[in-house]
């Protein structure tokens, strides 16, 4: 009972920083703050989805002694360290893709990449 | 518990199509690639919810297949985009 109240509050926590994430590329006004935004949000947010379901798999292991809740739950680890290592890596590409497609923040005061780059 | 599952996957097919308003507008192409990053990641969210609702142990599989094609796809757009490929 306890393991479904916990699945419940995890997959709220989850929706709500989703749901940020998405609001988050709608409303910042260039790519590095919408970058920002939707990396670390939707990062959270889908991890904390599978811990809600890994909770939930873990309640019904307990009370039906099912192999298949077993499964579940392990796949689900698996994907969220996929997802923890694959997300991070990505946005970074994108970034890096973006400064050097030529686009700069919206309000560029001081860019030390193009002058890294300069000095080499 | 199965409600607050439905519940779940609903919301996140209304966020998909938010997500997909910027992926429409996005007046700059690295502003798509965050959209469509952020659509594969509620995919493979949803997919997970989806195992649980439906009591279906192979979507989490799929899932797992998906998050990491996915991130192959972004790399190698973000490669092209920075002229690298």
């Amino acid at each position: 009972m306890t393991l479904t109240t916990a699945a419940t509050l995890c997959i709220a926590i989850g929706i709500i920083f989703n749901a940020l994430g998405v609001i988050g590329i709608l409303r910042f006004p260039d790519v590095y703050t919408r970058l920002h935004a939707e990396t670390k949000m939707a990062t959270f947010g889908t991890i904390f989805l599978a811990i809600g379901v890994i909770l939930y798999a873990a309640g019904l292991l307990a009370d039906t002694g099912d192999s298949q809740y077993l499964t579940l739950a392990t796949h689900t680890i698996l994907v969220v360290i996929a997802i923890a290592f694959t997300n991070a890596t990505g946005a970074h590409a994108i970034a890096r893709a973006a400064h050097k497609s030529g686009q700069l923040p919206d309000p560029a005061v001081v860019d030390r990449l193009q002058e890294v780059k300069k000095r080499d | 518990m199965n409600d607050v599952l439905f519940a779940a996957i609903a919301i996140l097919a209304l966020l998909i199509l938010l997500a997909g308003v910027r992926l429409t507008l996005g007046p700059t192409i690295p502003d798509r690639v965050v959209a469509f990053d952020t659509i594969n990641t509620i995919i493979v969210a949803s997919m997970i919810l989806m195992a649980a609702y439906f009591g279906q142990t192979i979507f989490v599989d799929v899932a797992l297949v998906y998050a990491l094609l996915s991130f192959l796809g972004t790399l190698a757009i973000a490669k092209y985009i920075g002229g690298e490929l």
